[in-house]
């Protein structure tokens, strides 16, 4: 059975079909990369299937289970994490109550437990302190857990949203575009935590980039969209020589220049 | 029929002074997102410089409107340049909490013995009221002169908005200062102007309000200034066209709930409507709040 | 190591209560002793216990406006419908005995939360500005219903005021239950239910995205704050003499939120020290004007408010907190050492 399973799925906003006929099977333990122009409707696609927004038709399987018409948190809880392509973490909090603001929702207590600080509260919270300190040390930003998250600098805000999407312990983890404004040391070290987290909390990976590099180096499978359809399919390989993908990136007869 | 006809023209005249108000309400609102509660006693320092006009200082009707208008779109202005242009930049709550210093500051400062004093006032309008019956229709000059005088101003307004250059540099900001000012557009002189304006319409707000409820006092802005501001939420807060709708809706319920109902309860079902209104539509009934973008 | 590591943290856990507990009983006992030695006279003593009250109430709205970021200009409905429930029901058994007293307190709470839940299953879907109207709206049916309440039930008074409940509550009462209602929130505050309510003011979006039960989130802390005003208004009832439906109107909202936002948005210690410094403040003037002057008070109130805004647009505190109030282990935050994945980093 495959872990995520999303068949025909459509979204019209108004009159315009944003998402047309989208199909994806991904297995557990894959790296897929989604790619296309600015408005193939990439996000659109992560927005449905987290269920922010409802789909037209279609349906979103995920082990073995209907998501449409559940609600964002209940998705979530399921296992499906994402990132936001306009980082969208608790800016006033500090790094660590950005990650232990997750944690809860796996590793809960009551109301009174919480009101009171019970002997259960003390224990939870000590399992939950120790996880956000793991997650904070696999991106590296253990030593910057009191600060607030606005005063990171950019390519760390990126990280640490990784490292809250990682607290709701995903079996799926949505990146969108998780690279956008790295300088190329950045988007190597980033590509190496990737693979990383990855292999750690045995993941499977759906990305959006638009660094090629990034994309070719991770993925093994790679979508391409345009104008809310799926214009090809395969490995980055295949994909890269495709002349339907080049058209749409580039125009009509445009030279390849691989990565 | 005949009673209700009359509620109905009531209304449309509180109406009328409403969408007076609501408008700078929702012409503030839609520049800096802020909800002026200032905006209320602007509109009763206007009735009180319309009733100081036309009773000492023998203005006639006009001339008392317009030096209401006059003064207090110098006083939005001033309020505008003391109170908020130095938040512009701060969390927008401050904002607001400073719109309620200056609320207090304005009400308790008008009751003070020697500016209008705590109480009451009967005003004599300068007009005295007569009564028509205008096919069926039972209605008054007073009215009449309301209605006129607020769809001249409307108009003026939609000309001034909409095929002006100032107006469209107000659209301009409504949408996005940085752009705006990119643009070369002076973004604190259209804010300035926004606010005078709006106090200047609530000004003339206010002396007309005295000539249909001949009675005054410091405290008179509140309820009719919060009635206006629900009335532009009720339209769709930041659009012009929403705040007279909603100001006209209001009116109507609440001198039909007033006539036929309880007149105690008016106040209550006002906002039962306003509540269930945004239940339905959540930012109000010409209001277009797209979805959030990720 | 790590096990060495929470040793230390029970014990400055336990360090922080043993201080905080000495600290809150040193404080009561000062009091106690100033009004004893009467140098607290009975106007002050009721100044003090006002400004109290008005604290647990602004606690309450900290938690809804300064955590959970929903805005609310109708706490002092809250505030009233609890007054009222508990009022009435000391007026009609005219009872005075503490069992009595307490019971109707808790009534008066439980009424307030309920009424907030059933308003805010609907109206907390929506957003900011159009909340608060919103609530404000609800603020002023309360005190219209509050207005002509004599005619469903007489006793409770309507517009001319309720009178004869029996007046049970003093210092003691009320400073416990403040210190309570401080512990309670600061557990909370301290506590998943205190991250997801900030998590919400800050991105509600990405709260939901990640898990988060908004929803339930939202309501919990308004019904909890509205509970908290409930409190304070049967307190209030049950400490002054006179129950009228005007010192629960918008008015009475602005004062809760002008206290929360000057002391700045979440912050316990700041809404605490700013509800206590403005009730003081009001009264002051009073005095300091004289009765000569005492017109100006409202006037010097706005000018207060204004310049203290305008200097402090983020209040007060502006988000910190005392640290004795929470626990220790939120403070610590370096624990040193590289991470696992150190050579990566950009």
């Amino acid at each position: 059975m495959p872990l995520l399973e999303v068949r025909d799925l459509c979204k019209d906003f108004g009159g315009l079909r944003a998402v047309s006929n989208f199909q994806l099977k991904m297995e557990q333990g894959e790296i897929v990369g989604l790619i296309g122009p600015n408005g193939a409707g990439k996000t659109t696609v992560f927005n449905l299937i987290t269920g922010l927004i409802p789909p037209t038709s279609g349906s979103i399987i995920f082990q073995g289970e209907n998501l449409v018409g559940l609600p964002p948190y209940r998705i979530a809880a399921k296992g499906i994490a994402r990132t936001f392509q306009n980082i969208r973490l608790f800016k006033d909090m500090s790094v660590l109550d950005n990650v232990r603001a997750i944690l809860h929702v796996h590793n809960g207590y009551g109301f009174w437990d919480a009101a009171l600080h019970s002997p259960r509260f003390a224990k939870k919270e000590e399992e939950i302190l120790a996880r956000a300190r793991e997650l904070l040390e696999v991106v590296n930003l253990e030593t910057r857990s009191r600060d607030p998250a606005r005063s990171l600098p950019y390519g760390d805000q990126r990280r640490l949203e990784i490292a809250r999407a990682l607290a709701l312990r995903p079996k799926l983890l949505l990146l969108d575009e998780p690279a956008a404004g790295m300088n190329p040391r950045e988007v190597a070290s980033l590509t190496e935590l990737i693979r990383f987290i990855k292999d750690k909390f045995q993941l499977t990976v759906l990305l959006i980039e638009h660094q090629m590099g990034l994309v070719m180096n991770l993925c093994e499978r790679i979508v391409v969209m345009d104008f809310g359809e799926i214009i090809a399919e395969g490995t980055p390989h295949e994909v890269s020589n495709n002349p339907v993908v080049l058209e749409a990136y580039l125009g009509k007869g445009a030279v390849v220049n691989r990565c | 029929m005949e009673r209700l006809l009359e509620q109905i023209i009531n209304g449309l005249q509180l109406g009328f002074v409403y969408a007076l108000i609501a408008l700078g309400y929702t012409m503030v609102y839609g520049i800096i997102k802020l909800i002026n509660f200032a905006h209320g006693d602007v509109f009763m320092i206007g009735a009180f410089i319309g009733y100081f006009a036309y009773t000492f200082w023998g203005f006639s009707l006009w001339g008392a409107v317009l030096i209401a208008m006059i003064l207090c779109a110098v006083l939005g202005v001033l309020i505008e340049r003391i109170a908020y242009r130095p938040l512009r930049y701060a969390p927008r709550i401050a904002a607001l909490i400073s719109a309620l210093g200056v609320s207090l500051f304005l009400e308790y400062f008008c009751s003070l013995k020697f500016v209008f004093g705590p109480n009451f006032r009967v005003v004599q309008p300068p007009v005295k009221q007569i009564h028509w019956n205008l096919g069926g229709i039972p209605i008054t000059n007073i009215q009449i002169i309301i209605v006129a005088v607020v769809i001249l101003l409307l108009l003026v307004l939609q000309y001034l908005v909409y095929r002006t250059k100032i107006g469209t540099a107000m659209r301009a900001v409504s949408f996005d200062h940085d752009a705006a000012r990119l643009m070369g557009i002076n973004v604190d002189f259209i804010i300035a102007f926004t606010f005078a304006l709006g106090s200047a319409l609530a000004a003339a707000g206010g002396v007309l309000y005295t000539l249909a409820y001949p009675q005054i006092h410091p405290f008179m802005g509140i309820m009719p200034g919060l009635k206006a501001f629900t009335a532009a939420v009720l339209g769709g807060i930041g659009i012009i066209p929403g705040a007279v709708l909603g100001s006209l809706i209001m009116g109507q319920v609440e001198t039909l709930t007033a006539a036929y109902l309880t007149s105690q309860m008016r106040d209550a079902i006002a906002f039962l409507i306003l509540i269930i209104v945004l239940l339905v539509r959540p930012s109000g009934i010409l209001g277009r709040g797209g979805p959030e973008k990720v | 190591m790590e096990r060495y590591f929470c040793t230390l943290l029970r014990r400055r856990e336990r360090v922080r209560l043993a201080l905080l507990g000495g600290l809150l009983a040193s404080l009561y006992g000062a009091l106690k002793l100033l009004s004893l030695a009467g140098l607290i006279n009975e106007y002050w003593q009721r100044v003090l216990d006002q400004a109290l009250i008005t604290t647990i109430g602004a606690l309450g709205l900290s938690i809804i406006y300064g955590f959970a970021g929903q805005f609310s200009l109708g706490h002092a409905a809250f505030y009233g419908i609890g007054a009222y429930t508990a009022g009435i029901i000391g007026k009609v058994w005219s009872q005075g005995s503490i069992t009595f007293f307490l019971l109707a307190l808790l009534a008066g709470t439980l009424a307030a939360s309920f009424i907030a839940f059933l308003l805010g299953i609907p109206i907390l879907r929506l957003r900011s500005d159009y909340l608060g109207i919103a609530t404000l709206g609800f603020g002023v049916i309360v005190r219209v219903a509050l207005e002509n309440s004599n005619r469903f039930y007489p006793p409770l008074g309507g517009a001319t005021g309720m009178t004869g409940i029996p007046q049970v509550a003093n210092f003691d009462w009320i400073f416990w239950f403040t210190v309570g209602t401080l512990i309670l929130v600061c557990n909370l505050i301290a506590s998943s239910y205190g991250r997801a309510w900030l998590s919400i003011r800050e991105d509600e979006m990405a709260a939901d995205t990640l898990g988060i039960n908004t929803t339930r989130y939202k309501i919990t802390a308004f019904v909890l704050g509205c509970g908290l005003a409930g409190l304070a208004g049967g307190l209030y009832a049950y400490r002054y003499p006179y129950l009228h439906p005007s010192s629960f109107d918008f008015l009475k909202s602005f004062d809760f939120l002008l206290i929360v936002v000057l002391g700045g948005l979440g912050s316990i210690s700041g809404t605490v020290v700013t509800a206590i410094c403005w009730v003081f403040l009001l009264e002051g003037l009073r005095i300091i004007l004289g009765q000569a002057f005492v017109d100006w008070r409202g006037v010097i109130y706005a000018v207060i408010l204004i310049v203290t805004v305008l200097l402090r647009p983020q209040g007060l505190f502006s988000g910190k907190e005392w640290r004795l109030l929470f626990p220790s282990r939120d403070q610590d935050g370096t624990w040193g050492k590289e991470g696992k994945h150190a050579s990566l980093r950009g």
